[in-house]
């Protein structure tokens, strides 16, 4: 069988969005996938080694809550913090895994992580502040191993 | 239930965890050796058959009991 090769692009930095990247990608890699994710403008924060990643619910109707609460409530400080609490309170009695978890794992599965370097510059982020290991590039980067791909996700 | 080698606990793990771990699991054996796996997620029924049919291991019995799926891979 040959090998089969995962494509994404990361851009999203919220909790909730930190999930499909890497649930797709450890996923692809035990299915026998060469995986590679390109982290871009807000999907580097998901390669912090110390991941503080938030949900809300502004700006998202779609989002389930334990209780009607009025948009302009859901704006109050504080919200934010207690409802990525509650999400992962959620999570955990389910059964789902951490993000912290699912990006060692994509890691342990050899998932080949590169950072948009035109990102780090924009943002003016400390590259000692990211995981080991992840690679720099740019658009072409990507296409470098893109073009080969069999699968390609912009998430 | 036909024997098994090794035996794997996946008992409320979600989406994509019963996976990753029966992959590790199954790397530590022998072509041939056969991993029994517990789950609670029902989506993993549909996930093992998939994820046989994928990678080349055979999912020789898959069942439920009580609200437990077990599953019996043979590595390929």
């Amino acid at each position: 069988m040959s090998e089969k090769k995962l494509a994404i692009i990361a851009t999203k930095g919220s909790l909730d969005w930190a999930y499909p990247p890497f649930i797709l990608a450890s996923t692809a890699a035990a299915l026998g996938y060469e995986t590679e994710i390109f982290f871009t403008f807000y999907g580097l924060q998901l390669m912090r080694k110390d991941l503080n990643l938030q949900v809300t619910s502004l700006g998202n109707p779609a989002m389930p809550m334990p209780m009607p609460v009025p948009v302009f409530m859901q704006a109050i400080p504080g919200m934010q913090g207690m409802m990525t609490s509650m999400m992962k309170k959620k999570m955990k009695s389910k059964g789902v895994a951490s993000v912290e978890e699912l990006r060692e794992l994509c890691i342990e599965a050899e998932v080949k992580m590169v950072a948009c370097q035109m990102t780090v510059d924009l943002f003016e982020f400390d590259t000692k502040d990211f995981i080991d290991g992840l690679e720099y590039g740019g658009a072409a980067t990507f296409f470098e191993f893109a073009g080969e791909s069999d699968i390609c996700l912009y998430i | 239930m036909a024997n098994f080698d090794e035996e794997l606990d996946a008992t409320g793990l979600n989406c994509p965890l019963p996976i990753l771990r029966a992959k590790k699991a199954l790397g530590k054996l022998t072509t041939g050796q056969v991993l029994h796996i517990i789950a609670t997620d029902p989506g993993s029924v549909k996930d093992f058959e998939a994820f046989a049919k994928q990678t080349g291991n055979e999912l020789m019995e898959s069942g439920e009991e009580g609200g437990k799926y077990s599953f019996l891979i043979k590595k390929g």
